[in-house]
C-alpha cells in the first residue's frame, strides 16, 4: 500500500502537534489485507463473524472515554436491529458510524442517549456506561442533558433564536436563569457553533427564518449551551447544501477537543473527513471498528472493503 | 479514501475533565409536579363525569323505555299512565332531519363545488366563505326566528296553515325544516370541500387530457370520489339536526300528534308535529308535562339515534377512504 | 368552444347559486338588525343599562296597546346582558383550562387503556344534544342544588328579590362548562398530536422533563388551535338557550356579587333563553322587535368573537411564520 503522503495540516509546523493518531496510521506497517492483488493472510486475522476488529493502536493519550457500550443488543418488536455491539466513545475524538441503510447505526446512536425509548416496541440489553456508570442508573433527563443530539433534519423550535439556544438552560430545574445570566452562555454557545458573526444583530428574529444550514448550526448551539459531555449527531448535513455541509463539517471538528462526537452518516466523503475513528456496522453487527485512515485504507474485513468500494448500500 | 482532508489538530492541553455527579436532585420543579398533578387530576374527572353522564343516561333509559312507548303515539291526557308513547315524535326527528338533510345536500355540494373548483371573482368567494362562517357561529334561536319571521309573510303562506284572516301560522316542517338545512350547510360545505380539495391535481389532468370539459370532470370524476367526504359532512349534519330544540320548540308548531295540514305529502309538510328534542323537553320540569320517565326514555332513544350517527361518521371515514396512487 | 360554453353556463350557474347563498344570509343579519331597530332608538344608550324589573318591561312591551302611536318600547336589559356575559365567559375560561390539562393528559399521561376508551368517549360527549344536558341538569342536578346548598336563612336573606329554588347561574356555569369542554378537548388534542415530532423529540433530547417539554413545545406551538377551540366553544355557549332555560331559572334577574356565595346560586337568564322562553309573544309587534334587538346582540357578539378568535390566532403564529 502506498504510504500516504505528509499530512499537509495549514496551521501546523511540520512534525509537531500532528495529531498522534495520525502519526501511528501513517508510519504503520504495511497491513498483509489491501485492495489489489495481494494475497490475504487469513490466519494472522480473526474471522470478521466472529466479533468486530477493532485496532488497538488507534487510541490515543489525548483522548479520554466517557461513554461505553457492552455487547448491547436492541430488538423491535421481533426484529433485532442493534446485536452486541460493544464500542467505546471519546473525548478528543469523532467516531463515525457508518454503514447502509437499516443497519442500526441509528437505533446505536439513538440508545446512548436513551431517546430509543420513546419507541413504543423497543426492548435493550447490554450496558451503556456514561463516565463508569450505567445510564439505567440515573435519570433519563439528566442523561441526556449530558448527551446531546443533533437530528437530521433542522428542528429549531418556533421561538426566537435566543430563546431557542437559551431553551435547554431555561427548562431544566426550578430556578428560571434570568436574562442577563443566560447571555453569555448564548453566545458562547452561537460562537463555537459557528453561528454567532451571522445572527449576532437579530437575536430576536424567529429561528425558523433561518436558512436550512444556520438553523442547523442553531441546533448545535442549543446543544452546547447545557455543557453535554457527549454529542450525537445522526446524519446532521444530509438534509443541507454542500456549503453548509462543509461549514458544520469545519464546526465539527473545532467541537471534539471539548466534546466527544458520534457521527451517523451514509456518507463516505464525510466521514473520511471528519473522522478520527470509524466503525463499520452491517445488518446490527458491528464488524470492524478502528482508526479512519485504518478502516478507510486497509479494511480488515472483507464486508468493510465491499461497502468502502461500493460494492452495495 | 486515501487522502487526508486538513484536519486543525488537537489543542495541546489535555480537554478538562467534565464530570457531574450521577445523580442530581430530580429534574422535576415543583411547578412541574403541579401541572402533572393538575393535568392527572382532569383527566381523572373527566372520566369520572363521561362515565357517569353515560352511565347514568343508560340506567334512566333501559328503566324507563319500553317497545310500547316507542310504537305508539302520544296522546292527551290527564292521567299520566295513559298518555301514550312517543312515535309521533320519533317519526318527527326522522321527517325533520330527512328535509333537513334533502335541502342541505344539492345546496352544500354545489357552493362547495363552486369554492374549489371555480371560485371566481375571489372577493365573492372570500364572502362567501365568509357567509358560511358567520352561519356556523349563529345561534340557532337566532336561526329559528329568522325563519319565523320569513314563513309569516303572506306570500309564503304556501308552507304552512293559514288562518281565515290572513295570518300565517308559518310553523310547519318545511319551515323547521328549511331553517335546519341552514343548521347542516357549514358541515356539508366544509366537508365537501376538503374532499375535494384533497384530490390531487394530476386527476383533474388526466380527465381534460380525454378531452372532458370541467362541469363533466366534476360530475364523473370528482364527486364520486368525494362520496365519503359528502357523506361525513351530511352524517355530521343529520347529527345537529336531530339534536336540535330551538328551531323546533319555535317553527315546528308543537302539536304532539303529526297533524298534516291538508292531504298527500305536502300537507304533511305544511303540518305540524314534534320531535324527540321538543318531546324531552316539553317533559321535563321546564315544560308543561311532568312525566321525566317519558322525558328519560325519549333522551335514551334520542341519544342512540345520535350514537349511532356518530358511528357512521367514523365508518365512512374509515372504509372508503379513497386511495391516490 | 361548445366545451367552453357549457363550461361558462355551469361556472355562472353555480356562481349564481353561491351569491343567492350568500345573499340569504346576508339578507338574514340584515333583516334581523333593521327588526331589531326600533327597540334601540326608542330606548337610546339606555337600552344597555339596568334599571326596573326587565320581566316587568318585557310584560308592558307584550300588553302594548294595538295603535303603533302607543307601542310600549322601554326596556333596560342590563340583566340580561350581564347574565349571558357572566355565564359564557365564566364557562368558556373554566372549560379552557380543564381541556387544556385533560388534552395533555391524554396525549401524554395517560395510560394506553384509558386513552382508547376516553377518546371516543369524549367525541361522543361533544355530540350530544343539549336538551339531554338540560334534562339531567334540571332532573337530577338542580333538585341536589336546592336541597343540599340552599338553605332555610339563605333563602330569607334574598327573599326580597328573588326566590331561590335550585336553578341557578352555578349550575347554568356547570353544565355549560361540561357541554362545551368535550368538543374543545377533541381540537386541543388533535392539535398536540400534530405537533411535529421533531420538536418534542429534540425538547426531549435536551434534556427536559416531559410535562416541561409538553408544556413549552407542544402546548405553546398548539395555542392557535387553543384559541380557535375557545372561539367556537364561546359562539356555542353564546347560543345556547334550551338548556340555560331549563337550569339557570327563567327569571330575568342580575345576580348580585355583593351577596357574597349566594350569588352563585342566584338565578339568570341570558338573551338565548330570553328569546326562546318569549317565542309565543313574537306577532305583538313591539314585542318581536325587542326580541329581534336581542339577536343582533347575538349577532354581533358572534362576529366579535370571530374577529377576535382571528387576530388572535394572527398574533400567536409569528414565530411559525418561517420557513417550514
Amino acid at each position: 500500500m502506498e504510504l500516504k503522503q505528509e499530512p499537509h495540516n495549514g496551521s501546523a509546523p511540520a512534525g509537531a502537534a500532528v495529531p498522534p493518531l495520525r502519526r501511528i496510521v501513517i508510519e504503520a506497517e504495511t497491513a498483509p489485507i489491501h485492495v489489489g492483488d495481494r494475497i490475504i493472510d487469513q490466519e494472522a486475522f480473526p474471522d470478521p463473524a466472529d466479533g468486530a476488529l477493532i485496532d488497538q493502536e488507534a487510541e490515543s493519550a489525548w483522548v479520554e472515554q466517557r461513554m461505553r457500550t457492552e455487547a448491547l443488543s436492541i430488538a423491535y418488536g421481533g426484529k433485532v436491529a442493534v446485536n452486541e455491539v460493544s464500542l467505546e466513545v471519546n473525548s478528543g475524538e469523532v467516531l463515525a458510524l457508518i454503514g447502509p441503510s437499516g443497519c442500526g447505526k441509528t437505533t446505536l446512536l439513538r440508545s446512548l442517549n436513551r431517546l430509543v425509548e420513546l419507541t413504543p416496541a423497543a426492548r435493550r440489553t447490554g450496558r451503556i456506561m456514561l463516565d463508569g456508570e450505567s445510564v439505567d442508573e440515573f435519570d433519563v433527563t439528566h442523561l441526556r442533558s449530558r448527551v446531546g443530539m443533533l437530528f437530521q433534519q433542522p428542528n429549531p423550535f418556533p421561538m426566537s433564536i435566543f430563546d431557542n439556544v437559551a431553551y435547554g438552560l431555561r427548562e431544566r430545574g426550578s430556578k428560571r436563569p434570568r436574562k442577563k445570566e443566560l447571555e453569555p452562555i448564548v453566545v458562547d454557545a452561537l460562537e463555537r457553533a459557528g453561528l454567532w458573526d451571522e445572527v449576532s444583530k437579530n437575536l430576536n428574529h424567529p429561528a425558523l427564518a433561518l436558512s436550512g444550514g444556520q438553523q442547523q448550526r442553531l441546533c448545535i448551539a442549543r446543544s452546547l449551551a447545557v455543557s453535554p459531555e457527549v454529542l450525537l449527531l445522526d446524519e446532521p448535513c444530509s438534509a443541507l447544501d454542500p456549503i453548509s455541509t462543509a461549514i458544520i463539517e469545519e464546526t465539527i471538528v473545532g467541537l471534539r477537543s471539548e466534546v466527544a462526537i458520534v457521527i451517523v452518516t451514509h456518507n463516505l466523503q464525510q466521514a473520511s473527513r471528519v473522522a478520527d475513528r470509524v466503525a463499520f456496522m452491517y445488518l446490527g453487527d458491528m464488524v470492524e471498528c478502528g482508526a479512519a485512515g485504518q478502516v478507510f485504507g486497509a479494511p480488515l474485513a472483507e464486508r468493510t472493503k465491499e461497502y468502502i468500494g461500493g460494492g452495495f448500500g | 479514501m486515501s487522502t487526508e482532508t486538513a484536519k486543525p489538530p488537537l489543542s495541546a492541553k489535555k480537554p478538562p475533565a467534565k464530570r457531574r455527579p450521577a445523580k442530581v436532585e430530580s429534574s422535576w420543579s415543583i411547578m412541574d409536579r403541579i401541572g402533572l398533578g393538575l393535568a392527572w387530576a382532569a383527566g381523572i374527572s373527566l372520566c369520572v363525569v363521561a362515565g357517569l353522564i353515560v352511565v347514568y343516561m343508560a340506567y334512566k333509559g333501559i328503566q324507563y323505555v319500553s317497545w310500547d312507548m316507542i310504537t305508539s303515539a302520544p296522546e292527551a291526557s290527564l292521567d299520566q299512565s295513559a298518555t301514550g308513547g312517543f312515535l309521533d315524535p320519533i317519526l318527527g326527528t326522522l321527517l325533520l332531519t330527512t328535509i333537513g338533510i334533502v335541502i342541505a345536500i344539492p345546496i352544500g355540494v354545489a357552493v362547495a363545488v363552486w369554492l374549489t373548483e371555480y371560485g371566481r371573482p375571489s372577493g365573492l368567494a372570500r364572502a362567501v366563505e365568509s357567509g358560511v362562517e358567520i352561519v356556523a357561529g349563529t345561534p340557532s334561536i337566532v336561526l329559528a326566528i329568522f325563519g319565523l319571521l320569513i314563513f309569516q309573510q303572506t306570500f309564503m303562506g304556501l308552507f304552512s296553515f293559514t288562518a281565515e284572516g290572513g295570518a300565517v301560522f308559518g310553523r310547519s316542517f318545511i319551515a323547521a325544516g328549511a331553517m335546519m338545512s341552514i343548521v347542516a350547510l357549514p358541515m356539508i360545505i366544509g366537508s365537501t370541500r376538503e374532499a375535494l380539495m384533497s384530490i390531487p391535481r394530476h386527476v383533474r389532468e388526466a380527465s381534460y387530457a380525454l378531452g372532458k370539459d370541467k362541469a363533466t370532470t366534476i360530475r364523473r370524476v370528482l364527486l364520486p370520489s368525494a362520496r365519503s367526504g359528502i357523506a361525513t359532512g351530511a352524517t355530521l349534519g343529520m347529527g345537529r339536526i336531530a339534536g336540535d330544540t330551538a328551531i323546533v320548540v319555535i317553527l315546528l308548531g308543537a302539536s304532539m300528534t303529526i297533524s298534516p295540514e291538508g292531504s298527500g305529502p305536502f300537507g304533511l309538510l305544511k303540518g305540524t308535529g314534534s320531535t324527540l328534542t321538543s318531546y324531552v323537553y316539553n317533559n321535563s320540569p321546564a315544560g308543561e308535562g311532568n312525566a321525566p320517565e317519558k322525558a328519560y326514555a325519549a333522551a335514551f332513544v334520542l341519544l342512540l339515534i345520535v350514537i349511532v350517527l356518530n358511528a357512521l361518521v367514523g365508518l365512512i371515514g374509515r372504509r372508503n377512504k379513497p386511495q391516490w396512487n | 368552444m361548445i366545451r367552453d360554453r357549457t363550461d361558462r353556463r355551469v361556472e355562472l350557474l353555480l356562481g349564481a347559486l353561491a351569491s343567492t347563498i350568500l345573499l340569504l344570509i346576508a339578507g338574514m343579519v340584515i333583516f334581523v338588525f333593521l327588526k331589531g331597530l326600533p327597540s334601540f332608538t326608542h330606548n337610546g344608550l339606555a337600552w344597555f343599562g339596568g334599571g326596573g324589573n326587565v320581566d316587568e318591561q318585557l310584560m308592558n312591551i307584550f300588553n302594548s296597546p294595538a295603535n303603533p302611536d302607543d307601542y310600549v318600547y322601554e326596556l333596560r336589559a342590563w340583566p340580561l346582558l350581564y347574565a349571558t356575559a357572566l355565564i359564557t365567559f365564566s364557562a368558556v375560561v373554566i372549560s379552557t383550562i380543564f381541556a387544556v390539562l385533560s388534552a395533555i393528559f391524554i396525549v401524554e399521561f395517560a395510560p394506553l387503556s384509558i386513552r382508547r376508551i376516553l377518546e371516543p368517549v369524549v367525541r361522543l360527549l361533544a355530540a350530544v344534544p343539549s336538551v339531554i344536558y338540560g334534562l339531567i341538569g334540571i332532573l337530577v342536578v338542580v333538585p341536589w342544588v336546592h336541597e343540599h346548598l340552599i338553605s332555610e336563612e339563605r333563602k330569607e336573606s334574598v327573599a326580597y328579590v328573588i326566590q331561590l329554588d335550585g336553578t341557578s347561574i352555578l349550575v347554568g356555569i356547570l353544565i355549560l362548562t361540561i357541554m362545551i369542554c368535550p368538543i374543545m378537548i377533541a381540537i386541543i388534542v388533535d392539535a398536540l398530536r400534530s405537533v411535529p415530532a421533531n420538536w418534542t423529540q429534540g425538547a426531549a433530547a435536551l434534556g427536559v422533563n416531559r410535562w416541561r417539554a409538553m408544556w413549552t413545545v407542544s402546548v405553546r406551538a398548539a395555542r392557535p388551535a387553543i384559541v380557535a377551540a375557545a372561539v367556537l366553544a364561546s359562539a356555542r355557549a353564546l347560543g345556547e338557550a334550551i338548556m340555560l332555560s331549563m337550569v339557570a331559572g327563567s327569571v330575568g334577574f342580575a345576580p348580585n356579587p355583593l351577596d357574597g356565595l349566594t350569588f352563585f346560586l342566584e338565578p339568570a337568564r341570558p338573551l338565548a333563553s330570553t328569546i326562546v322562553d318569549n317565542a309565543e309573544g313574537l306577532s305583538v309587534v313591539p314585542f318581536g322587535q325587542t326580541m329581534y334587538a336581542f339577536a343582533s346582540i347575538l349577532l354581533v357578539s358572534s362576529a366579535f368573537l370571530s374577529f377576535g378568535g382571528w387576530a388572535a390566532r394572527r398574533s400567536l403564529s409569528k414565530y411559525t411564520l418561517g420557513a417550514r
